[in-house]
């Protein structure tokens, strides 16, 4: 067999050509336009809705499914909030108080705060990089849909009063067979297994598209922070999640076929739980921290129209706070009688994550210190960031010492703590990053009046509610009690704290309405509305099915700020096949070219089967031997090339007939 | 200005293999990903060694018969693994077809003999934790071969019904890729399975 055709030549390492042409005219751009609009189109029709590859409709999709669990869960809050608002109420029973806080803290973690950061990458990071799309789109369909069904299967168990109630990290033994028969528990336990697959997958196509797709030029030291802070997340990821879930899925082997991991009597152990869950749970809270710095930084930018101060100190803060993150998981078993030479360990790592945060927010402070910020409402929400973030790192850090947090372990201290980092450290930077790539995403701008009285709002009600549960730990009441007598004292701060959570449903209600409103009669957005500096916004908004139509060639680190009048264009990338260009990890340099897979409703089926295969499991061992079948069949479907044309547009002839 | 500057990339390959692809990135993303559950089941099985005074507790040693036999076959199956590759970087049709069939036998006959393992392990994993774990560990890397011998057996058809592109010798050669990483994994988990309960 002779392979040694003019085709199998090509191995060797072919230089782009940089060189000059005459500019083409109109008629041929537009040409050009046609032709990549009808390559990389967005399938229409039901089935077509299911078989969409594309970066952008999936992540608005994984963005606005990510709302609304967010949305659900800000319910469940506000029901426990009206709860605890008097003593001695019954508005809600133990048993179901149980089931809402459980509910509430398992959705907004594995729902929202990780969905949404990771939706946001999948949105954003593609054309950060100034690709055609993400890597492995299919994947990335597939994790949609996972995510989607998972999410629906917790929904439902909270609605038909059979949802967890182990809390969110659901510790053995109570979460073990013996102390929640019934199936809640291995509800919680498959929706971890759901959630992590989809954002494993995400996590991979992200680190892909980041390394092997950035446009030439964009070399490692040219990338944008939020790529950066990206990029960290999804390692992040990549190295915590399997810990949940091997922990999550011998929970459902104890509680199935009746494996002995977490049974003392019989050799297993409890506390095993504990260390696997948190050593996947605390870097998670960075998983959700670190992209939001990273958004943080994109805004300081804009609205200071400067690069944000010391670069390099960022990325490596955010390096270092991606490893140090790991070393941390102890500090939430201070109470369980580990011997005392691991605990002063981990005070010791848990004090030094402080540092790379301090940089961190010195370098924003002296970005907008030196640069003239204009106070539209993104920014609003990041110095708003800023403060809250401030408060409850000071508070993270009062909790890294070991006899502080045996005094306030378990009590509403600790639940005041890790709101104000999650709330203040990665919700507002969220929302000031809906209303700043809002313009790109939808081609509208929202509303900038009512953003800033929806900042305020917020901010006032985030503080009203959270600010006194610091003191009503330190009056030691403890998380997770569905009412308390009114001889202890405490009715008076929940009260407040309750309408501060009034106050905060109405900030959540200004946000919807300030996004449905913007979408229908918000006003047209150009280009680049805040003349920021990423590729992404050089582009239309929104931007075009195949987001560039000549991709870009990057010449410095802020790429639009930084584009000279000469900044050359790629060209060779073929517009009649889904063709994308690859470039090496470090520098960028072009090194070959792929075609992304068509439009396929196979990563659906896949999808369908796989939740089926979760829940099944729930109930009977039987499910893998039953769901094998459908599984092959699905994912041969989702990879058999559909014909020859379509799986290698790249060669005009399969080698076997050039042979 | 009637020129323009231009990167014109037309001349580059339109597929490349290891990690120039992105086919590699996506497949040790998965090694990486699964090879941490491996790291994480081992501890699992150290940290509940440490809760017993006898190991295997109150049960016999499994009998490491059937799994030297397996680990022989996996060592010796990574000869073709790596032809196959070969052959597909070189996009050697017939090459490629008879090492990856090589390669499936192979794969067959260490799916049969894990049937054989299981009995040899002498516990149940109900029989308590250090039942339970060795159950896992053994199961989670017999999923693993099982899925790349299916795996490996589509890409074979493939090889012999599809007109292969390019890409798809990307695809042939990651494979072997990955089933080095399985036979990897297969050497530290069968000591521990078989040799922790004797050494320890």
């Amino acid at each position: 067999m002779d392979h040694s055709g003019p085709e199998n030549q090509r191995d060797e390492r072919i230089e782009p050509q940089d060189r000059y042409e005459l500019l083409p005219d109109a008629t041929a751009e537009s040409r050009l336009h046609q032709e990549l609009a009808r390559t990389w189109y967005v399938p229409k029709g039901v089935i077509g809705w299911f078989s969409v590859v594309d970066h952008r409709t999936i992540g608005k999709r994984y963005i606005v499914t990510a709302f609304s669990f967010f949305g659900f869960a800000g319910l469940l809050a506000a029901l426990m909030r009206v709860q605890l608002a008097v003593p001695n109420n019954h508005f809600l029973g133990p048993d179901l108080y149980n089931q809402v806080f459980t509910t509430h803290g398992t959705m907004m973690m594995f729902l929202f705060a990780v969905p949404v950061m990771e939706a946001m990458g999948v949105y954003l990071v593609p054309l950060m990089v100034g690709a055609r799309n993400i890597a492995f789109p299919r994947l990335n369909t597939f994790s949609y849909f996972v995510y989607l069904f998972g999410g629906i299967m917790l929904t439902a168990t909270m609605l038909m009063n059979t949802a967890p109630d182990a809390g969110w990290f659901s510790y053995v033994p109570l979460a073990g067979p013996d102390f929640t028969p019934g199936k809640r528990s291995d509800f919680w336990a498959q929706l971890i297994t759901f959630t992590e697959v989809s954002g494993l997958a995400v996590a991979v196509e992200l680190v892909t598209t980041i390394f092997k797709t950035r446009a030439p030029g964009m070399s490692l030291n040219r990338m944008p922070l939020f790529v950066w802070a990206m990029l960290v997340a999804s390692f992040m990821i990549i190295f915590s999640m399997p810990s949940v879930v091997t922990s999550s899925s011998i929970l459902l082997l104890d509680r199935l076929v009746g494996t002995h991991f977490y049974n003392p009597a019989e050799g297993g152990d409890a506390l095993l739980w504990q260390h696997l869950f948190w050593f996947f749970g605390h870097p998670e809270v960075y998983i959700i921290f670190v992209p939001a710095l990273g958004m943080v930084s994109s805004i300081i930018a804009a609205f200071t129209q400067r690069p944000v101060f010391g670069y390099t100190a960022l990325v490596l803060a955010l390096v270092a706070t991606g490893f140090i993150g790991f070393g941390l998981w102890v500090h939430h078993m201070f109470a369980t009688g580990l011997p005392q030479l691991g605990l002063t360990y981990f005070t010791a790592a848990s004090m030094v994550i402080a540092i790379p945060s301090g940089v961190q927010i010195f370098c924003w402070i002296a970005s907008l210190w030196r640069g003239r910020p204009r106070f539209h409402a993104p920014l609003l929400f990041v110095v708003g960031f800023i403060a809250i973030f401030v408060l409850g790192g000071l508070s993270g850090v009062t909790l890294a010492s070991v006899p502080f947090d045996l005094q306030v372990h378990d009590t509403y201290y600790v639940v005041a703590h890790f709101h104000y980092v999650l709330l203040g450290g990665a919700v507002f930077p969220l929302i000031g990053g809906i209303y700043f790539w809002f313009p790109k995403m939808t081609g509208r701008m929202m509303d900038d009046g009512l953003g800033r009285v929806n900042f305020w709002v917020l901010f006032f009600g985030f503080n009203i509610t959270f600010f006194p549960m610091h003191i009503l730990g330190f009056e030691g009441m403890p998380r997770r009690i569905y009412t308390y007598p009114a001889e202890l004292g405490w009715g008076t701060l929940n009260l407040v704290s309750s309408l501060g959570a009034g106050l905060l449903a109405i900030g959540g209600l200004l946000l919807l309405v300030n996004v449905v409103r913007s979408y229908r009669f918000g006003a047209v957005a150009t280009d680049n509305p805040w003349h920021a500096d990423t590729l992404e916004w050089g582009t239309t908004s929104p931007p075009p099915v195949y987001n560039f139509l000549h991709l870009p060639v990057v010449e410095g680190r802020n790429a639009l700020w930084d584009r000279s009048e000469d900044a050359p264009v790629v060209t060779g990338i073929r517009s009649d096949c889904r063709e994308v260009l690859v470039t090496d990890v470090m520098d960028a340099e072009p090194s070959n070219k792929v075609s992304y897979p068509d439009p396929s409703i196979w990563p659906f089926l896949c999808a369908v089967v796989t939740s089926a295969f979760f829940i099944g499991s729930i109930f009977t061992p039987w499910a893998l031997p039953v769901a094998i079948l459908p599984l092959a069949i699905t994912l041969i479907g989702w990879f058999w090339p559909k014909s020859e044309a379509a799986d290698a547009p790249g060669v005009k002839k399969p080698l076997r007939e050039v042979a | 200005m009637n020129r323009r500057r231009v990167l014109d990339v037309a001349a580059l390959p339109d597929s490349a293999f290891g990690h120039q692809g992105l086919v590699w990135w996506g497949t040790v993303g998965f090694m990486v990903i699964e090879g941490s559950m491996f790291v994480i089941a081992i501890i699992v099985y150290f940290y509940l060694r440490l809760k017993v005074e006898a190991w295997p507790p109150g049960l016999p040693d499994p009998d490491p018969t059937f799994g030297t036999a397996n680990l022989i076959v996996v060592l010796i199956s990574v000869a073709p693994a790596a032809a196959a590759k070969a052959a597909a970087e070189k996009f050697d049709l017939s090459r490629v077809r008879s090492w990856l069939a090589v390669l499936v036998a192979m794969g067959v006959v260490s799916v049969v003999l894990r049937a054989f393992e299981y009995p040899a392990l002498n516990c149940r994993w109900d029989d308590n934790a250090y039942g339970s774990i060795v159950w896992v560990l053994i199961s989670m890397h017999t999923i693993h071969v099982a899925t790349d011998v299916v795996d490996s057996a589509v890409l074979l058809v493939m090889a012999f019904t599809q007109p292969l592109t390019r890409k798809r010798y990307v695809d042939l050669s990651e494979n072997s890729l990955y089933w080095y990483f399985i036979v990897a994994w297969w050497v530290p988990i069968y000591l521990v399975i078989y040799f922790a309960p004797r050494w320890l």
